[in-house]
């Protein structure tokens, strides 16, 4: 625990707690849904759920939470795979592979870049 | 760490195993490892999910998902359809039930947060979340920018009074503290809060631990002194374990300790627990208490400011008078005093219980009336019954009716109605609450925490409470209504502290509003309310009954006689007016005499 030795010590760490407040308000809320139907299985989905989750646990990612839905009426672009992060909109991915799907969390979920070749405009 | 994506609790409460939990968890495991998801999804166990009569049950996260009324072979069924392919099963799934802050919800329109303004919203074992919401910065301008006798000035401004109840000026007492001559000097935070029913304090020390840590340092600071004390009684080993981890880090960080920000000023904390004596709460007793004496009261004067713990000058505030310090000190004392009335500046803390619809928390300026408090705050009476009376002030307090509910609820006030400010507890009764069991009830709570060393009050609370109990076992005699009057005069005016004193208070003012219900115990032997047992009848109606025998029936001491289809009587000597028959009576035909 950092000590507190001046009053510029005391507003310094006033403003990392209300950084880290906000980054826990905002990953807190990362919610990354795979969609599971028999055409999502079938197509891969759990592949790439295991990949998901583990990059999630080997990286040692907080404040996600994964999800599956059903199908959702786009059986030809499963595995398909929704990123929200905090407030943004949601963004749907087709065609997602093990390794597309780890790029999902990595450059969409934790540095908040959409990877826009794989996205599904809906 | 490993990564599960989703938990299942399994409730395993002896109910749900007798009903086949443990079958169901292990067919549940089965499923997931043929499915190849046991490395996904954690089953645990646990304790009480619903209510275990719809059980076997489980909850699942992060959806928050509740099935019951579960066998081992449906688990095959909802691992492929739940963990699988992501659908909730419908034929399972009961109704998502919110959590509900049954202590403290959302602040009404009436309703100003300060003391409660973090309660909820800050994780109260993370000193950072404290510092974000402006933390030990009251104590940081104090330091480097205040004399003491700049903060002493600038709480007397703000109009600041004891919110443990007596209401006296908290810059003067500071001032007295101050100005008294002995080393060192001491600081304690009265956090024995023992009315009955009252949890203001507890909730601040549990959830904003650090408010009341930043308010002692600053108190510490105007006085001048380097050692303080928390008085927490050891019913509250949440608020203990909170504020013993609160001080930890705020050592750790430097806020507490030697040299605070650099400065020549150092100040440190110990937490002292109660052992559930009330009239520790006296802040006489409290310190003997902590000195490890027996908690006893002495007589004052001496005050504490000039001979207090261990004989030296000595502080002493409620949680919230505490808590409140840090935010007059950062908005300024104009803003606080811009709150409340003339002479009773912001805002207060009550615990409303009894029968308001609302119950709970809430922090209100002073100076609202005791009619905003119960209606528009508490949302009114329960049930839509009518009102009687309020308490406020805990168990010394005094009952109000109606006649008062537009009383401005400021220290004055409440003093020249009879009651008392107190430390916040205030109790709503309803129109079928009867006023001498109530008086009969505090007495018996005051009787009972009476410590004994003073006569008046060991003996004449005694005594009372014998009067009382008499009156409402239908045994009261003419003269009773003078004689309680005499002892309540002659025990607060003879007793040693607080407690005596206020005593008699829940007697004296029912005598005054509600004297007609004495006389009709005493004189007619009814009790209005139809509460008291040994003035009530259970009779039948006659034109009413219709011979069902579900009364009989269910009479534990077979009271009740009469043929099916013939109208059924009870028999008063042997009935012992459980009630059970008028609750079981499908044609309200059971009635109270």
């Amino acid at each position: 625990m950092p000590t507190v030795k001046s009053l510029e010590d005391l507003k310094r760490i006033r403003e990392e707690a209300l950084q880290k407040r906000q980054v826990k308000a905002a990953s807190g809320e990362a919610n990354i849904v795979v969609a599971m139907g028999t055409c999502g299985i079938a197509a891969g989905a759990r592949e790439a759920m295991k990949a998901i989750l583990n990059l999630i646990e080997t990286e040692n990612i907080p404040g996600i939470i994964v999800t599956q839905t059903g199908c959702i009426g786009l059986c030809e672009r499963e595995p398909i795979v929704q990123v929200q992060v905090g407030e943004q909109p949601k963004v749907t991915y087709g065609k997602v592979t093990p390794e597309i799907a780890r790029r999902i969390v990595k450059e969409h979920v934790v540095e908040g870049k959409i990877i826009e070749d794989h996205v599904i405009p809906m | 760490m490993k990564f599960y994506r989703s938990h299942v609790l399994v409730c395993i409460d002896p109910e749900c195993r007798s009903k086949g939990a443990y079958e169901v968890l292990d067919a549940l495991q089965d499923e997931l490892v043929a499915n190849g998801l046991i490395d996904e999804v954690q089953v645990l166990e646990t304790s009480r999910i619903g209510g275990c009569d719809q059980g076997p049950e489980i909850m699942v996260y992060p959806e928050g998902v509740h099935y019951a009324n579960l066998t081992p072979d449906d688990m095959a069924f909802i691992v492929e359809e739940h963990f699988l392919k992501g659908r909730i099963a419908k034929k399972f799934l009961l109704p998502i039930t919110s959590v509900v802050d049954e202590e403290l919800s959302a602040p009404t329109p009436k309703e100003i947060r300060i003391v409660l303004r973090n309660c909820g919203k800050i994780d109260p074992q993370n000193i950072e979340d404290y510092i974000a919401e402006d933390g030990y910065m009251a104590l940081a301008k104090v330091l480097t920018e205040m004399t003491p006798e700049d903060v002493i000035d600038e709480v007397m401004k703000s109009g600041l009074r004891g919110r443990g109840g007596a209401g006296f000026p908290t810059a003067k007492k500071w001032s007295f503290a101050r100005a008294s001559a002995g080393t060192p000097k001491y600081l304690i935070c009265n956090a024995d809060e023992g009315d009955p029913g009252a949890f203001m304090n507890r909730r601040v020390l549990e959830g904003d631990p650090h408010a009341v840590i930043e308010g002692m340092a600053i108190a510490a600071y105007a006085i001048g002194c380097n050692q303080g004390y928390i008085y927490c009684r050891a019913e509250y080993p949440i608020a203990v374990s909170t504020l013993r981890l609160g001080i930890q880090q705020a050592r750790e960080m430097g806020l507490l300790g030697q040299n605070i920000l650099g400065t020549d000023f150092s100040f440190d904390l110990e937490v002292r627990m109660g052992a559930g004596a009330f009239v520790c709460g006296e802040e006489t007793a409290l310190m003997a208490s902590i000195e490890g004496k027996r908690g006893e009261p002495r007589p004052r004067p001496p005050f504490p400011a000039v001979s207090g713990l261990w004989g030296k000058p000595t502080n002493i505030n409620n949680v919230e008078t505490y808590a409140n310090v840090p935010q007059i000190i950062l908005k300024g004392a104009d803003w606080y005093a811009s709150m409340g009335t003339e002479k009773s500046k912001g805002t207060k803390t009550f615990a409303l219980a009894g029968d308001v619809k609302h119950t709970g928390l809430i922090e209100v300026p002073l100076g609202i009336t005791l009619r905003e408090i119960i209606f528009d705050v508490g949302g009114g009476i329960k049930d839509n019954k009518g009102f009687k009376a309020v308490q406020t002030g805990g168990p010394m307090g005094g009952c109000l009716p109606s006649e008062y509910l537009d009383l401005s609820v400021d220290y004055e006030a409440l003093t020249a109605a009879g009651s008392m400010m107190g430390s916040g507890g205030m109790v709503v009764m309803d129109d079928e609450t009867c006023m001498v069991d109530i008086a009969r009830f505090f007495m018996e709570f005051t009787q009972d925490e009476s410590c004994g060393k003073c006569t008046p009050c060991r003996v004449g609370t005694r005594r009372i409470l014998d009067i009382l109990d008499r009156i409402c076992a239908g045994k009261g005699e003419d003269g009773d209504i003078e004689l309680l009057e005499q002892l309540s005069q002659e025990i607060r005016t003879n007793s040693l502290c607080g407690l005596g004193q206020g005593a008699p208070n829940p007697v004296i003012s029912t005598l005054k509003h509600f004297r007609h219900e004495y006389e009709a115990h005493i004189y007619e032997k009814k009790c209005p309310a139809k509460v008291c047992k040994a003035l009530i009848r259970y009779e039948i109606l006659p034109e009413a009954c219709t011979g069902c025998t579900v009364c009989a029936r269910n009479c534990p001491v077979g009271a009740i006689t009469g043929e099916r289809r013939g109208v059924h009587v009870i028999d008063s000597d042997i009935c012992v007016r459980c009630g059970i028959c008028q609750q079981v009576c499908n044609f309200n035909a059971v009635v109270v005499r």
